[in-house]
């Protein structure tokens, strides 16, 4: 049995009874609400219950979690939300990712979660919006069961910590009331959501829920999961994306025992706009990794390269900052307020600076993998992805099943950053599993991973100032040079900046005349979605030229930060919303106040700050650094964040402080080099993520209090944090890293 | 004789238990193990594929970064440059195997969960094991010996981490006291 209520015009809450006396509530679409409901949907395979929230009748509250948990904090954050709506015992709560949720609506999917998406920093806001009213619906339904049993009128009970209670202070445990709250019909207008006093867990601490079995090993990345017998795939991916095989011996790999088959993958050339086309490669697939691994090391390939073969991130940044300094007209011309050329008129000083940026690899922790289990009439997938539904589409394409036929399970993820939201390691994995009669795993070890990445661009920026006699910058043009990360994508020409600048990034908007401009270089080199594109890159350029820009003034960084960022008000976005400015000078002041700013000038630390904001959110750091010889130490880091209403402010603060020290991991250290279409760093030595040593001790999080929609907090501590590190390295050494990554840099100007 | 017998199953009491099959022996968080097959296989595939005790995760083929890494005789060490052919007689312990025998967690977990030094938790069955290492060695860790340690984490725990780690020390210390 089941009922529902409208949620939106096309998606619907259900409930329904659950195997032994469980109410499950969940959120399905138009269509799947008049279904009967399916059988397995009311078993006890937890896999299975594919719903929001479930309670049973053991009081046990069992609360799905859509977004793939990439280690952002998700899981609990939107099992929290949930909880708190419906007035659960966290204790008793237990989360569990949701698979891909997909039913098929003649042959075309029809998502029955909404979107699930994860890493991409808007999992709470989306939340926020449509998933409270899932746990306000399981509370007013065990309330109305409660009714009859406590014989007082639903209006003179309350529900507190998984129970309902009446006012003479009698109560019923959820799981008691489970299988009534099961029968009841449904109510026909909205139920309200609680008010911000009656919160109990939103805004309240709380570890990660899946702490427990993390750090006892217990915890099962897609990599840890086994579908029975499973074969083992490993890769020898062409060094070139678009080269070719040009010989293949594998002889003595497939003499070794336990080496199954040796098949060659070819890029398919018809792939739809949006899906990602695998780079040529040979597949070695065997009984256990150690024997692929021996499989592989016995190929002998020969390889052709192809476009990119004569590619190097040289010549693309030469190129680019070639461009950027000539009179070429900009591939695209983002934003031009005001006359620039007119204020030029008027200057009575001129700032200039120019910053090179370098390409860079997405290093997830966890290595491209997928788990498949295919036959004649469905697919099981169980992969890390950060879009299952983008995953589905690959899955289809290539195995022509029904919507309904492909499973798609997400466990817990070794970290995305943007890479899990490109799926050729699914696409290989679903092409191999074909070929063979068992379960397979896709396995790609740390060299491919880092060779055959969708990279971040380079990008050279160019700014120009113009300051009028009072100090006040009147103008700002702002010249970006890079290869767009959508190029190929599906996306038309004129959009292609979209990835690598933002058009309401900051100080547009805060200056009367305000021009930029975006170059685009052409490259074969795969580029795809990166954690906090294009703020990233944009934050330390800007940031850094505020910097300079006080300098030049000879005056405290702090003030032309505040100046430029002018009096309180609103000025607003292109595309909706507004900015803040208070909000964004008060996460400045709070981190120069924590810092002790005062003695900027005359410590013989250097101290930097930088300040941002994007999608309803602002950021800002501090840090203070010292030197010794060429040894950077970074003495502390500071940094305010202002997201609305916190959710979890002990995840929230994680979040902040690992998004801090992996922005100053990937400044101090990091870049892509390529050569002849190679790309060079192919181990963590090559590629080094930053040491202990390297880091500051702590990092100092001051979460600004707020009433608002919660904003997504997934990268925000990553842009303001390596400008704020470069800055105060220029007021300890008195040398301004143009050019990343710094200590690269730092030693050589040095 | 033995022509006598041939037709004749065994008795059961005749059976002598004697090994069959050469191989290596070790002990696995407490457990004994044979390891019959390739001597060069390294132990982290062991561990994962013929064990399936899938927490020592996947580092790189060189060893570096630390998610590989488990207590050989107590001593931190990279699973996937250990052959099997090295741990005749030695002692393993893997992230599963920190908890006690009642399934308590180690003074180390708990500060972990405590501190929240946990980000996409990949890299953590490694923290564990390089900071336990260390506490064996030294059992009052300055910031300095702590940044000694050879992990690497994507997701930026360290200086939560750094926080576990004095949590432990101290809390095994009162413990050692009680």
């Amino acid at each position: 049995m089941s009922n529902t209520m409208q949620l939106s015009r096309r998606r619907f809450l259900q409930v329904m009874a659950g195997a032994a006396g469980a109410l499950i509530v969940g959120i399905r679409s138009a269509r799947a609400a008049n279904a009967p409901v399916p059988p397995d949907m009311l078993g006890d395979a937890l896999y299975d219950f594919g719903m929001f929230v479930r309670v049973d009748a053991d009081g046990t509250v069992l609360i799905g979690s859509r977004d793939p948990e990439t280690g952002t904090g998700v899981a609990t954050s939107l099992a929290r939300i949930i909880a708190d709506e419906m007035d659960a015992d966290w204790q008793h709560v237990r989360v569990l990712p949701l698979g891909l949720g997909v039913e098929n609506d003649n042959g075309k999917p029809r998502w029955l979660y909404g979107q699930q998406v994860g890493g991409t920093g808007n999992s709470i806001p989306r939340a926020w919006r449509d998933l409270r009213s899932a746990g306000a619906l399981a509370r007013w339904l065990l309330i109305q069961a409660a009714v009859p049993q406590l014989g007082v009128p639903p209006e003179k009970l309350r529900a507190e910590l998984g129970a309902v209670i009446s006012p003479d202070g009698r109560r019923l445990g959820y799981g008691q009331l489970a299988a009534a709250a099961a029968k009841i019909a449904l109510p026909h207008g909205a139920i309200a959501l609680k008010t911000p006093e009656r919160y109990t867990l939103i805004g309240k601490p709380a570890g990660d829920a899946d702490a427990r079995a993390i750090v006892t090993g217990q915890t099962e990345y897609a990599l840890d999961k086994h579908f029975g017998d499973t074969l083992v795939a490993v890769l020898a991916h062409c060094p070139w994306p678009d080269g070719q095989l040009a010989g293949l011996d594998s002889s003595a790999a497939l003499g070794i025992k336990g080496v199954v088959k040796v098949i060659e993958l070819k890029p398919d050339p018809h792939v739809p706009p949006g899906q990602t086309v695998i780079a040529p490669a040979v597949a070695v697939i065997a009984e256990n990794t150690w024997v692929a691994l021996q499989g592989r090391k016995a190929l002998k390939l020969q390889w052709k390269p192809g476009a990119s073969g004569s590619e190097s991130t040289a010549a693309l940044e030469q190129q680019a900052t070639a461009l950027i300094n000539s009179d070429a007209a900009p591939t695209t011309r983002i934003r031009d307020d005001g006359d620039i050329d007119k204020a030029k008129r008027k200057a009575a000083r001129r700032v200039e600076a120019v910053y090179s940026q370098p390409w860079l690899a997405h290093a997830t922790s966890e290595p491209m993998n997928c788990l498949v289990r295919l036959d004649k009439t469905s697919a099981t997938l169980c992969v890390p992805t950060q879009s299952p539904q983008q995953a589905w589409t690959v899955v289809q394409r290539l195995t022509g099943l029904a919507p309904d036929q492909i499973d798609i399970q997400v466990p817990r993820i070794g970290g995305g950053y943007g890479r899990r939201l490109d799926h050729d390691y699914v696409a290989e994995a679903v092409l191999l599993a074909k070929e063979v009669d068992k379960p397979l795993r896709l396995f790609w070890t740390r060299d491919e991973d880092l060779t055959h990445d969708y990279y971040r661009s380079g990008c050279v920026h160019k700014f120009q100032a113009i300051l009028e006699a009072k100090r006040h910058v009147i103008a700002w043009n702002q010249r970006v040079a890079s290869a767009s990360a959508l190029t190929g994508r599906g996306v038309p020409s004129d959009h292609l900046w979209s990835s690598e600048v933002s058009v309401n990034q900051f100080p547009a908007g805060f200056i009367p005349n305000y021009r930029s401009d975006w170059f685009g270089l052409s490259s074969s080199l795969p580029r795809g979605p990166h954690r906090g594109m294009p703020h990233l890159t944009n934050a330390f350029a800007v940031c850094s030229f505020v910097d300079e820009i006080a300098h030049s003034l000879k005056e405290d960084p702090l003030v032309t930060n505040l100046r430029l960022i002018g009096e309180p008000r609103l000025i607003p976005q292109q595309g909706g919303g507004a900015v803040d400015t208070a909000r964004l000078a008060n996460v400045l002041k709070l981190v120069t106040d924590r810092i002790g700013w005062k003695d900027w000038l005359h410590s013989v630390n250097g101290f930097g700050l930088a300040c941002w904001y994007m999608d309803g959110a602002y950021v800002a750091h501090a840090i203070e650094v010292s030197m010794q010889g060429e040894k950077l130490t970074i003495e502390r880091a500071v940094c305010a964040v202002d997201v609305g209403r916190v959710i979890n402010p002990m995840g929230l603060e994680g979040q902040v402080a690992g998004a801090t020290l992996d922005a100053l991991s990937t400044a101090l250290n990091l870049a892509i080099t390529v050569k002849d279409g190679k790309v060079q760093q192919s181990t963590w030595k090559d590629y080094p993520l930053a040491s202990m040593a390297q880091l500051p001790r702590t990092v100092e999080v001051i979460t600004v209090p707020g009433e608002g929609d919660p904003a997504g907090a997934s990268f925000l501590a990553m842009p303001s944090a390596a400008p704020a590190l470069a800055n105060a390295v220029f007021r300890v050494s008195a040398v301004r890293v143009r050019r990343m990554p710094l200590m690269k840099e730092l030693l050589r100007l040095l | 004789m033995a022509q006598d017998h041939a037709a004749l199953p065994t008795k059961p009491t005749d059976i002598t238990p004697t090994p069959v099959r050469a191989g290596i022996d070790l002990q696995i968080n407490g457990e004994h193990y044979r390891h019959t097959g390739d001597p060069a296989m390294p132990l982290l595939w062991y561990l994962r594929d013929v064990l399936r005790l899938d927490g020592t995760k996947y580092s790189g083929e060189h060893g570096v970064g630390g998610m590989d890494l488990v207590l050989v005789n107590g001593k931190a060490t990279s699973a996937i440059n250990t052959p099997m052919s090295k741990l005749a007689d030695k002692q393993v312990t893997t992230v599963e195997g920190l908890v006690d025998a009642k399934g308590h967690l180690h003074p180390l977990q708990q500060a972990f969960i405590d501190e929240d030094a946990i980000g996409c938790g990949y890299c953590t069955p490694g923290w564990l094991i390089a900071s336990l290492d260390l506490l064996n060695r030294n059992k009052d860790p300055s910031d300095n010996d702590i940044d000694g340690l050879p992990n690497l984490c994507r997701c930026g725990c360290q200086a939560r981490v750094r926080q576990a780690i004095k949590r432990a020390a101290a809390a095994m210390k009162q413990g050692a006291k009680a």
